[in-house]
């Protein structure tokens, strides 16, 4: 008998918690992590992708009706173009802005626009909100620039504060800026709606999301957005207390912002992509000192309210996973970008993990080598449970055929005998 | 207040503390010598020698970026210290010249940057032409300081394509005889150095540093 979209949909997402929970699941779940794949797959060009919503979502649909993965990843277009052009971005390259015609791109701190210096700690620590308003935001967004006139934003504490604020929101450099806030302001309900739309088509498919909302690791977000990585890195030597201080102030934050994610995506996997300490930017001392400790807090946080963490391990993190590992069992799911196999033997009784073939195998290697990797993987990390097969990073470049293998390979023999 | 000033122990003093990233103390001894009337080309020796150090340890797993990033600082401003008592071409001999940059539609700097201040400092005449580094970009500055080396880095999967068309336009500029090309960047591997017709891939910088020694016969 045929199944249901709704029967399907509970079983996909069963399958998926299943290896979360470390249980074995019925056959090894497939879901990715799709950094405009599907928008290169239907033709669509990513500058188009960036502005013509309709086009991002129909393609984004078609590759999921497609390879019907158990779950469907997270919007391809993560902002529309014309939003960050409204806002004049300075953090990030998107295609379709100047000459990049590529993938996501962010702006390393103090290049193209000015990192926070050192000095600006402890206003940072004090009170982040009004750092971020009047100091960080004029620096990443252009047409926001004029928020550095604007009076500390904890004057509002008496009944005249706002009458304090009245004569800098009147004034035309400000005024513009709010004009242009609501212009992105609308623009981006206007994205939103046509991505909403596409979720519930999705949903009604039959096809669960894998992810819908995401966190930020606290030493990351001090490194790739305020101080820059070169910053944070040093301040381990030059800064240690404000660099932990900094972070202990946001862990909540992050925390609160991952719940939040959750409540309006209604979806309980909430990613975080982790950059700056992995193999080679840190020693192992120094990650367990200034980097793994506010993590774990996130981790932990988003764990006691009911969530689950989708942690993508940017880069080498093999001498990493040992410390990692002191998370609660069948909890978290680990990406797992090199050395997954290694990651079994370390991670394998604590959490599920997610990876797939080499960049090079599927962008350059031939479908056959593809499924010999893919056996391997299922063979090796699938054992027992505990294992989706997807990419090994957030997905841009691969040939078709070798997803089509990928996906039919692992439906075939990724099955669990009982 | 200033130390004693003993030649030969001043030296190792340099050395140590450049090499304990001890920003303070090696900026301290720089200017002691300088004052003391010291050879600025005997300064520059300990630097060398300080950097070969923190270079052998970063190999060897006991320094990292982080360490990198204190260790260039030091070196940058002691450089601004002493360049203007150098004599010109004191600067010590350079045993080759490579020209790196990240390919073309890639922006990603730190694996860059990184196998740039390693060779630098081991003595290496290096040009680096920077991020999202258009194939012309390339072949016109081989033409110009004709390097025994090039290296392409690239953090994208996209820089795959930007790599091959770099490495094609080399060729068809006559070049990729005279020169040994070398790729890195985190998702590289064998496979894609084979796609892109590099001679060799290296996953990190220290083994970038290797390779380079190995080929200018200076190791």
């Amino acid at each position: 008998m045929v199944k249901t979209p709704e029967e399907l949909y509970k079983e996909r997402e069963k399958r998926v918690v299943d290896a979360i929970s470390l249980k074995v699941p019925d056959r090894v779940p497939i879901a990715l992590i799709d950094n405009f794949y599907s928008i290169k797959y239907a033709g669509v060009t990513l500058e188009e992708a960036m502005t013509d919503y309709e086009k991002a979502c129909a393609a984004w649909k078609k590759v999921q009706a497609y390879f019907e993965w158990d779950m469907f990843s997270y919007i391809p277009v993560t902002v529309s173009g014309k939003v960050f052009d409204y806002l004049g971005s300075r953090q990030l390259k998107w295609p379709g802005h100047g000459s990049n015609k590529t993938q996501y791109q962010f702006v390393e701190p103090g290049t193209e626009y000015e990192a926070m210096p050192a000095e600006d700690y402890d206003w940072f620590i004090d009170d982040p909100s009004d750092y971020i308003i009047r100091r960080h935001w004029p620096r990443v967004y252009g047409v926001l620039e004029p928020f550095k006139n604007l009076p500390p934003i904890h004057n509002m504490v008496s009944h005249f504060g706002l009458f304090d604020m009245l004569p800098n929101m009147g004034t035309p450099e400000i005024s513009n800026a709010f004009e242009s806030l609501l212009k992105a302001g609308r623009e981006y309900v206007k994205w939103l709606n046509v991505n909403l739309q596409s979720i519930q088509e999705l949903i009604k498919m039959g096809f669960p999301p894998y992810y819908l909302g995401f966190t930020q690791c606290p030493f990351d977000f001090i490194a790739d957005y305020l101080r820059g990585t070169k910053g944070a890195l040093t301040d381990m030597s030059r800064n240690p207390d404000k660099l932990k201080k900094a972070q202990e102030k946001i862990v909540p934050w992050m925390i609160d912002y991952g719940e939040w994610m959750a409540k309006i995506t209604y979806c309980p996997r909430i990613v975080l992509f982790l950059h700056k300490g992995a193999g080679g930017f840190m020693s192992n001392q120094q990650y367990e000192e200034f980097y793994w400790p506010y993590l774990r807090k996130v981790i932990m946080g988003l764990i006691d309210r009911g969530l689950t963490p989708l942690v993508n391990t940017q880069g080498i993190y093999t001498d990493r996973f040992q410390i990692i590992s002191d998370v609660p069992k069948g909890k978290v799911l680990y990406q797992v970008e090199s050395d997954i196999f290694k990651a079994k033997e370390i991670l394998g009784d604590t959490a599920c993990l997610t990876g797939g073939p080499p960049a090079s195998l599927l962008n350059v290697g031939s479908p056959q080598e593809v499924k010999d990797y893919c056996k391997k993987l299922i063979d090796v990390v699938g054992e027992g449970g505990g294992f989706i097969m997807g990419s090994a990073f957030p997905l841009v470049t691969a040939k078709d055929e070798n997803m089509r293998a990928l996906t039919d390979f692992t439906r075939e023999y990724g099955i669990y005998k009982k | 207040m200033l130390e004693p000033r003993f030649n030969g122990i001043m030296a190792e003093n340099l050395v140590s503390a450049m090499v304990g990233l001890e920003e303070k103390d090696s900026l301290r001894i720089v200017q002691e010598k300088m004052d003391a009337g010291e050879d600025p080309s005997n300064i520059i020796d300990d630097v060398r020698k300080a950097m070969e150090i923190v270079g052998k340890r970063y190999e060897n797993c006991e320094y990292f970026l982080a360490e990198l990033y204190l260790a260039s600082d030091i070196l940058s401003e002691i450089m601004e210290m002493v360049k203007p008592k150098l004599a010109i071409g004191a600067m010590g001999k350079r045993y080759g010249k490579i020209v790196i940059g990240t390919v073309a539609g890639d922006v990603h700097d730190i694996g860059k940057n990184i196998v740039t201040f390693l060779l630098d400092a081991n003595g290496f005449e290096v040009h680096d032409l920077g991020t999202d580094v258009p194939p012309q970009k390339f072949v016109d500055k081989i033409n110009e300081v004709k390097p025994e080396i090039v290296g392409l880095s690239g953090f994208l999967t996209l820089s795959f394509e930007s790599m091959k068309q770099t490495i094609e336009a080399i060729k068809k500029a006559g070049l990729r005889d005279k020169i040994k090309i070398i790729i890195g960047g985190g998702v590289l591997d064998e496979k894609v150095r084979e796609y892109v017709g590099a001679d060799s891939f290296e996953r990190f910088a220290s083994g970038a540093l290797s390779m380079t020694k190995k080929w200018i016969g200076s190791a």
